[in-house]
Parts: C-alpha cells; sequence; structure tokens
C-alpha cells in the first residue's frame, strides 16, 4: 500500500530514463573537445531520450494507481496523460530546438541536459500528491525554465525574460508556499488525502483561513498556467527565450500546472458527489473566484493579442486565452469539464506547438518575428508554412474540422451542460474577438503582396517533416477524435488512496 | 445511387484535390477541371429532382452512419421538400459560377481549388440532417470564401473578407450553443433533426424562446436580416463576379433555409410567439429599407446588392405568414432570389470586365452598343420587378397573399415597395443603357458566348418558373404545408401570452 523506495521504482521507469539520458548528454558533451556550436549532434541524443520516456508511459500500468517513494507521488491514469503531455511536448521541444538557428551556437549539453532535466521535473510536478513535493517540483521547473530561457547569452532580450521570469517566479512560489504552510497549519498534514479528510470533517473548518490559503496558493499555481492576474511574465518570456523554448513552455510547463492545479483543487479540497460532480468545501467559494479569473483571463489574453505586432508575443497572449478557455472546463466543477479540459490541452498541444513550429521557420529564414516578416509569405515561396500556419490559426480559433473546434467543442458542452449560460456566451465571444488576431498573420501572408525585402522562407525537410505531423493531426483529429476523447476519458480516474 | 447526396456533396472536394495535385504548368486546364468537377453535381441534382417523392414528408435519400458514438453524433444525410429545391439551386449556381470565373488570371490554382470546396461546404448545408453535421458544413464554408472574397476581390477586399467572417463567425458560434442547448435539454439528447424536431414538445417555452432567438441572430446574419446586413454590400461589392453570384445565389439562402429547418421544425411555439416580430417586422423592414438603400448608391454592384438585402426580405415576411401560401412563396422565392440575383450579378460583372469601373453614372446609352447585353439586362430588370410571366411574380404574389391573412399591415408596406424597386431598377437601366452613348466605351463588344452561356440557362428557368412554378412548389408544397401546421398546432396558451 505504501511502498518503498526501491519498489516506488518500478513505476518510475519513463522518470529514471529522463534522468539517464540528462546524465548521458552531460557526460558526453564532457569527453572530446569543446568548440562553440560543435556537437549538435547530442539534440539527437536528447530527442532518442526524450521519445523513449515518452514511448514508455504507454507501458505504465494506469490502474488501480498508488503510491510512491512514501506518499509523496501518486502514479494514476491522470498522471498518465500529462506525463505522456509534458513528454509529447519535450519531444517537440528537442526536435524543434535541433532545427533552430538561434539555439545552434549555444552550449549543446548543458541545453540539452537542462531540458531533459525540466521534463524530469514537469513529470513530478504531474504526479505529485504531497504540499512539499507539489513545491518542490514546482521549483525545479521554474529554475530550469529560467535557465532555458536565457539560454542566448549574448541576446539582451532574452537575459531581461529569464530575469523577469526569475523575479515573477520567486514571488508567485513565496507566496505559495507561504499559503501552503497555512494549509498545513489547518490540517496539521501535508498529505492530499490527509488534507481533504482533515477540511471534509464536520465542524473543523475555518472557512475564511482555508480560503486565504488556496488564494495564496492559487497565485502559485496561476503563475504556471499564466492565468490572470499572474500572467505579466508569459509575453516578456515567450518573446524572449529561444523558439523551441516558448513552445516547450507555452504547452509543456501549462500543462504541468493544469496538472498541479487539478490534483490540488479536485482531489485535494473537494470531493466527488454523485453523477460525476465535485463538490467544493462547503462555505470556502474559491470556484466562484476562478469562475472570475477564468473570465478574466481569456477576455484580457484576447483583448491584448489583438494590438500585438510580433508572432511570438501574439501567440503569448494566446496562449493565456487558452488557458482561460482551458480553466471554463476547470470551473464547472464536473468530470465531463475536467474530461473536457483535458481534450482541450491535448488540441492546444498539437496547434499551439504547430504554430510556434511555423514561427521558427519563418524565423530561421529571415531572423525576423514580427508580422511585417510573413507579407505575402504565401506568394514568395512560402505556400506550404503559410497554409500550415493558417490550419494552425484556425484551430486555435476553433474552426470546425481542426482539433481546436473540438477541444471548444467539449468545453462548451460540459459549460452549457453545467448552466453556465453566461459564461458559455462569454467563452465564444471570446472566440469571435480571437479571430480578430488569429487572421492578422493570414490575411498578411495571403492578402497582402511581398514587398520584396522580406527574404525567402527555405525548405528544411527536419522543420518541415515536424510541421506537416502536427498540421495533419491538427485535420486528423478534427474529423476523427474518438481516440483523444477516449483517453481523456479514461484519464479523470484520481487516485485517492486506498479508503 | 444509394449514396447520391454523399457524392453531390464531395465530388467538388475530389476536383479541388485533383486541382492541388497538378503541377502548376497545367494552369490553363484548372478552369476546365472545375467546370468538369461540377458537371456530376448538376446531373445528380437533375436525378432527385426526378425520382423525388413529392407526396411524403419523409426524408429522402437519407444516409446514416455513426461518427461518434459518445456523443450521438451521425453522418446523416438526407433532402425533403424543405431542402431539395436548395439543393438543386446549389448545383446549378455552382455550375453557371465556374463559367463567370473565367475571367479570373491570378493564382487559378487557388481560386478554383477554394470554389469546388465552397461547393462542397454549401451543398454540405442543405443536405445535412444531423445538426452537428450541418455546423461543420456551415462553418468550414466561411474559409473559403474568407479567401476568395480577400484574395481575389477588389481593392477594400481585405476589409471586406474579415468583416464578412467576424459576423458570419459571431452568428454560428450562437448557434453553437443553442446547439448544445438542444442537445442536453431535451428528453433525449441528440443532434438528429429529425428527432429533434420529434422533441419539440419537451422543451419548456421559455428555453425555446432563448435559443429561438439565438440561433435567429445566428441565421439573420447570413440572410442577411436588418440590421446585421451591414456585411453583404461591402463583400458584394469587393467580391469577384462569380463569388458575388454564390454569395447572393446560395449562401443567402442558408439564412433562411436554417430557420425553416432548425427555429421552425424544431422550436415550434416559439416560432409562433416570435415570427410575428423576427421575420415579419424585421422582414418588412428588410424588404423597404433595401429598396430604399439601393435607390441611394451610385456603385451598380451595391445597387443590385441593397436589391438582394430587399428581395429577402420577402423570404422571411413570408415564412412569418403561417399561411401555406406564404410558406411556399417563401421559399420559392428562394430559389428565384437565387437564379434572378444570379444574373444580375453576372450582368454587372459583365460591365465590370470591360469599363474596370461601376459608377451608374459613368455609362450611358450601352444599348446602342451592347443591344444583346442590355436586353438580357432589361429581362433581369424585369424579373427582379415581379413582372407576371416571370418566376419572382408567383413567389412575391404567394408571399404578399399568405402574408395578408396575418400581417395587413406590414403588408401593405411589401407590396408599395413593388413600386419603389420598379422606381430604382428602371431609373438606373435608364442611365446605364438609354440616353446618349459615351463614346468612351465604343470598342466593347456584346455579351460572349461564354456570359450568354452563363445567363441563358438562368434566363430560361425564370421563364418556365414564371409560367410553370409547379415544378418547384410541387417539389416543397407537402413538406412545407406540414411543417407550417407543426408550428400552428404548438401550445396555444403560450401563444395568448403575447397577443
Amino acid at each position: 500500500m505504501d511502498p518503498g523506495n526501491f519498489a516506488s521504482l518500478r513505476h518510475f521507469v519513463p522518470e529514471i530514463i529522463l534522468a539517464a539520458g540528462m546524465l548521458i548528454v552531460i557526460l558526453v558533451d564532457l569527453a572530446g573537445s569543446d568548440s562553440p556550436g560543435g556537437k549538435r549532434w547530442l539534440g539527437h541524443v536528447a530527442l532518442l531520450f526524450a521519445l523513449v520516456a515518452l514511448i514508455s508511459i504507454a507501458f505504465e500500468p494506469a490502474l488501480p494507481g498508488g503510491w510512491l517513494f512514501h506518499r509523496m507521488l501518486v502514479f494514476d491514469s491522470f498522471a498518465i496523460f500529462f506525463r505522456f503531455l509534458i513528454g509529447l511536448a519535450a519531444v517537440v521541444g528537442v526536435w524543434m530546438s535541433i532545427g533552430s538557428r538561434e539555439v545552434r551556437n549555444c552550449d549543446q549539453g548543458e541545453y540539452y541536459a537542462i531540458l531533459l532535466a525540466s521534463t524530469f521535473a514537469m513529470f513530478l510536478m504531474a504526479e505529485s500528491a504531497n504540499l512539499l513535493m507539489a513545491y518542490l517540483s514546482l521549483e525545479f521547473v521554474s529554475l530550469t525554465s529560467y535557465v532555458l530561457t536565457g539560454f542566448l547569452r549574448h541576446n539582451r532580450r532574452s537575459l531581461e525574460a529569464a530575469l523577469k521570469y526569475l523575479i515573477y517566479g520567486g514571488v508567485a512560489s513565496g507566496t505559495m508556499i507561504y499559503g501552503m504552510s497555512w494549509i498545513y497549519g489547518l490540517t496539521s498534514s501535508m498529505d492530499f488525502v490527509e488534507i481533504n479528510r482533515a477540511l471534509t470533517t464536520p465542524g473543523h473548518l475555518p472557512v475564511l483561513a482555508v480560503f486565504i490559503a488556496l488564494v495564496l496558493i492559487l497565485s502559485g499555481l496561476g503563475y504556471k498556467v499564466a492565468s490572470v492576474p499572474f500572467h505579466m511574465w508569459a509575453p516578456d518570456v515567450y518573446t524572449g527565450a529561444p523558439i523551441p523554448i516558448t513552445t516547450f513552455l507555452a504547452i509543456g510547463s501549462k500543462a504541468a500546472g493544469f496538472a498541479l492545479l487539478t490534483r490540488f483543487f479536485f482531489p485535494a479540497i473537494s470531493h466527488l458527489a454523485t453523477g460525476g460532480s465535485w463538490q467544493a468545501l462547503a462555505g470556502v467559494d474559491w470556484p466562484e473566484l476562478l469562475l472570475f479569473v477564468c473570465i478574466i483571463t481569456m477576455t484580457l489574453g484576447n483583448l491584448a493579442a489583438l494590438q500585438q505586432t510580433n508572432m511570438k508575443r501574439l501567440l503569448a497572449y494566446s496562449s493565456i486565452a487558452q488557458a482561460g478557455y482551458a480553466l471554463m472546463g476547470f470551473v464547472v466543477l464536473s468530470n465531463e469539464g475536467l474530461h473536457a479540459m483535458l481534450v482541450y490541452l491535448f488540441a492546444y498541444y498539437v496547434m499551439d506547438a504547430g504554430a510556434f513550429l511555423v514561427v521558427m521557420i519563418v524565423a530561421n529564414s529571415t531572423g525576423r518575428e514580427d508580422i511585417e516578416a510573413y507579407r505575402g509569405l504565401a506568394w514568395r515561396g512560402g505556400i506550404v508554412p503559410a497554409i500550415a500556419l493558417t490550419i494552425f490559426l484556425f484551430s486555435l480559433t476553433g474552426i470546425p474540422l481542426t482539433v481546436g473546434f473540438i477541444g471548444k467543442f467539449y468545453i462548451f458542452a460540459a459549460v452549457i451542460r453545467g448552466k453556465f449560460y453566461l459564461l458559455a456566451l462569454i467563452g465564444v465571444l471570446n472566440s469571435v474577438v480571437s479571430l480578430g488576431y488569429y487572421l492578422k498573420p493570414v490575411w498578411t501572408m495571403f492578402l497582402y503582396e511581398p514587398k520584396g525585402d522580406e527574404g525567402t522562407v527555405s525548405f528544411d525537410a527536419w522543420n518541415y517533416g515536424l510541421m506537416g505531423v502536427l498540421a495533419v493531426a491538427t485535420i486528423l483529429f478534427g474529423v476523427y477524435w474518438a481516440p483523444i476523447s477516449a483517453f481523456a476519458g479514461r484519464s479523470i480516474n484520481f487516485f485517492l488512496g486506498a479508503a | 445511387m444509394s449514396h447520391a447526396l454523399t457524392l453531390i456533396t464531395f465530388i467538388p472536394l475530389i476536383g479541388a484535390a485533383v486541382i492541388l495535385a497538378l503541377p502548376a504548368t497545367m494552369t490553363p486546364i484548372y478552369k476546365w477541371i472545375a467546370a468538369i468537377s461540377t458537371v456530376p453535381q448538376l446531373i445528380i441534382a437533375v436525378w432527385l429532382y426526378v425520382r423525388f417523392d413529392t407526396t411524403t414528408t419523409a426524408v429522402q435519400f437519407a444516409e446514416h452512419a455513426p461518427w461518434m458514438a459518445s456523443y450521438h453524433i451521425n453522418y446523416f444525410m438526407g433532402v425533403d421538400g424543405i431542402s431539395i429545391s436548395m439543393v438543386l439551386l446549389t448545383a446549378l449556381i455552382c455550375f453557371i459560377s465556374v463559367f463567370a470565373s473565367f475571367s479570373v488570371s491570378r493564382a487559378e490554382k487557388g481560386y478554383y481549388a477554394l470554389l469546388l470546396m465552397l461547393d462542397t461546404g454549401m451543398m454540405g448545408v442543405f443536405v445535412s440532417l444531423d445538426f452537428f453535421l450541418f455546423y461543420i458544413f456551415w462553418e468550414v464554408m466561411l474559409l473559403p470564401m474568407y479567401f476568395l472574397i480577400g484574395i481575389w476581390g477588389g481593392p477594400r477586399r481585405e476589409y471586406a473578407a474579415i468583416k464578412f467572417f467576424l459576423y458570419t463567425l459571431l452568428g454560428s458560434v450562437l448557434i453553437l450553443l443553442a446547439m448544445l442547448g438542444l442537445y442536453y435539454y431535451g428528453p433525449t439528447p441528440t443532434f438528429d433533426m429529425t428527432q429533434l424536431a420529434a422533441n419539440a414538445s419537451g422543451y419548456s417555452v421559455s428555453f425555446q424562446r432563448i435559443v429561438w432567438i439565438a440561433l435567429f441572430i445566428g441565421f439573420a446574419i447570413k440572410i442577411p436580416a436588418f440590421p446585421f446586413h451591414t456585411w453583404l454590400p461591402d463583400a458584394h461589392v469587393e467580391a469577384p463576379t462569380a463569388i458575388s453570384v454564390i454569395l447572393a445565389g446560395v449562401l443567402l439562402k442558408m439564412g433562411t433555409y436554417g430557420i425553416l429547418r432548425v427555429n421552425f421544425a424544431i422550436l415550434p411555439a416559439a416560432s409562433h410567439q416570435l415570427a410575428w416580430f423576427f421575420l415579419g417586422v424585421i422582414g418588412a423592414i428588410n424588404i423597404v429599407y433595401g429598396a430604399m438603400c439601393a435607390m441611394a448608391q451610385t456603385d451598380y454592384k451595391k445597387l443590385i446588392a441593397y436589391s438582394s438585402i430587399s428581395h429577402m426580405g420577402y423570404v422571411m415576411l413570408g415564412a412569418a405568414s403561417f399561411t401555406a401560401a406564404g410558406i411556399n412563396g417563401a421559399v420559392l422565392q428562394m430559389f428565384n432570389h437565387g437564379t434572378i440575383t444570379a444574373m444580375l450579378f453576372i450582368l454587372v460583372g459583365v460591365i465590370y470586365d470591360r469599363a474596370h469601373h461601376r459608377d451608374i453614372g459613368g455609362f450611358g446609352g450601352l444599348a446602342q452598343q451592347m443591344p444583346v447585353y442590355a436586353g438580357m439586362t432589361g429581362f433581369a430588370f424585369f424579373a427582379g420587378m415581379g413582372l407576371p410571366g416571370m418566376s419572382a411574380f408567383i413567389s412575391e404574389v404567394l408571399v404578399l397573399i399568405g402574408a395578408w391573412q396575418t400581417h395587413p399591415i406590414l403588408t401593405i408596406f411589401a407590396a408599395a415597395t413593388a413600386i419603389l424597386t420598379a422606381g430604382y431598377l428602371l431609373w438606373t437601366y435608364q442611365r446605364i443603357y438609354l440616353g446618349p452613348f459615351n463614346e468612351k466605351y465604343k470598342a466593347f463588344p456584346d455579351l460572349s458566348f461564354r456570359e450568354a452561356f452563363c445567363l441563358v440557362p438562368l434566363a430560361v428557368i425564370v421563364l418556365i418558373l414564371g409560367v410553370y412554378p409547379h415544378a418547384i412548389l410541387g417539389l416543397l408544397n407537402t413538406s412545407l404545408v406540414h411543417l407550417n401546421q407543426v408550428v400552428l398546432a404548438a401550445p396555444a396558451t403560450a401563444v395568448a401570452m403575447l397577443h
């Protein structure tokens, strides 16, 4: 029931593979001569380990779930879903790093080792079932992310982004651990199951204290998923970081944040009522607070994105808005909502990775990230990336026959089912607003004639290959999404400890 | 042909795929592939017309296959009296619009591929009987339209295209919410439109009202009904000729079709209560306001666009009358509007191709130089005025007869507008075709064979339906009378509240 450290290793294979990969990359890097920009093949080694770790997740036993490492971690189908998503994010991140011109001149060994370490930490975030572990894994992710963001040492923007990220992160996690100390004080436990038991004991609930503690904790988790009002770092960090890292943070780090957020707010402090709906603690109004956060997050993200002229910044605000959409599945407090959220996060993974990849392809050739660099892209030899970017952006908008529509469909279905009509209306109006900026690159690429000074976009099999895979996945899962829906449906089983 | 409806929908898509697959050296034959791909559609449409059983209200040529079982989504296609005439119209207009496109010379590959995709989308809307499938076609169709206006349009094409897209997306997301509401709050969750119609009595009247209005806004934007009509003149003015033909010929009908198919059939009680205002009064406003706007235009194409808005008002008014004559007249008017407005837009395109402007005041005496063209325009204008012996006369008179019984005051306004219509059309005719000849246009050739080939079939249909309207009315009558009865039979108590 409570396996020791060695027995736990059996369910820790993907993490072990990542750790091994990290060490091997460092060791191989140490051996042999050191020339800047050399040893680019280290990326392929990292890719191999990321892929093997991803595949090994498929062999994890999902049920019945259980504790690991003295109740620090759990393995359950929910953790498997998020590790799978994070693993996919790592694969894309490494793949893009290999194809990126920006990171070609960085120290390859450290870069890939830290990338794998970050993935490792995100895995832990998805599995944490203890406040201490949750905090440690979140900090681990943050620290590695700061380094990766600032990896372009000679680029001022990159350094500035890393510093901003660090300061925001420090404040957010400090606030969070303060909130955790409140919870510990109230329940004298850091274990999610014990916390739940203590809080749900009748008559022992200091409502205001719990609420304050939850708000404090929310600041740390909200920072990870980049929800308003803890989103301010995202546009700067996403713009300053190398594009593969931006992608990795936008999809991987966000997924890890959602995993911990969900595990804390659902199994740890709520309980499952009949009919698949979740009941929050009596009197503690965090669902209303999160409803508010969700509405503000998508609205503000969308409105801010309308003004952007830099593609990375535009996608950064877009990803804030996308987190808002995903939160809609969260705030309806039902298994159906969580199911929708998981489907949405998967959809978001595919389309957002694709969009960032095209941005990288264009930046590789032209060295530019502003929308003007896309002027007439379709008419100056870049018709293939132009079409791909169009697919990804329409998917982000939620146009049918793309996976993004399916995600939105599930979200709105859950919202309507939960009778949150106003939220549904705000959500769809947000989709309409978002078209305003998602179309901006599209019309720049197709409707404008090139001026002639934009440069050309050259073909590159490595990046085009991944782009093709993601574009096909975007459309394929938009038509036949049963496997994702089934996978997400299986994954909303939390391990709550044997009663 | 057991899969007639699948074939009629997807054959153009195959054509699009062929065009995309061919190398650029084969540019001259793209247009012929597009033409050939629309021929089977026309043949199948005629076959459907011949085989259609006019004595039943049942769904015919049905195709049924499961798609996503957990949400009860099916691939369900079929036609009945409400949709069969629209299938015919779509096949006819798409066939003609390919020939009307032959003057396009820029990026032909993309143009014809998108045109055929648009064809598939429109046809899909009319043959889908699963709400989810209907929605997919409804929204996917926006994309080719956006690009066709945006890339091949006039000087303000970007503005017109995005305005079109934003307006219609706003409408579609409301339809999405309404669709989910119908799905969850009916007696049995289903997207099957025939099943939803059978469920009609299971929805409370207040719920029906909310859903009805959401759906109405969605559909009204497409019609376009006052005050959602402002996108249409912009879209028409900027769109290339063939796209205007499709826009006016088919696309607008999707709005009124949706109202009959969804609002009337699925929400009869709410229709009974609300139609007098939303369809009756707004329809009358459309008729009068559209005609008055048309009178004030100096741009030939904008004039036709407003005239088109005005004539769509008859469809709404006829539907609001809840009489057999009115509703039959409404759907017949949809068909007639499709043929006549298509002719008018082709005629505008003829002169624009030669003069490269559309300023009504800049022409004069063209009848001397282009007698056949002037004759054809005269014919189309008379048809637009609803002269006896031409198709629009029958449908407009039916609408007025029907509406007179329930909304006499509105009918007076609608009937009086015939004078305005005659006024602006005759005045326009006089300014462009009569009077002193403007020597500038001396070199203009008369109608080419291709242009005549586009116009003559439409003119023949206008004449036939003017004399023998039963050719279309016979198809509609059974289903529409039944639909009308369903609405009239909806709870009378609820109606009493309002009057």
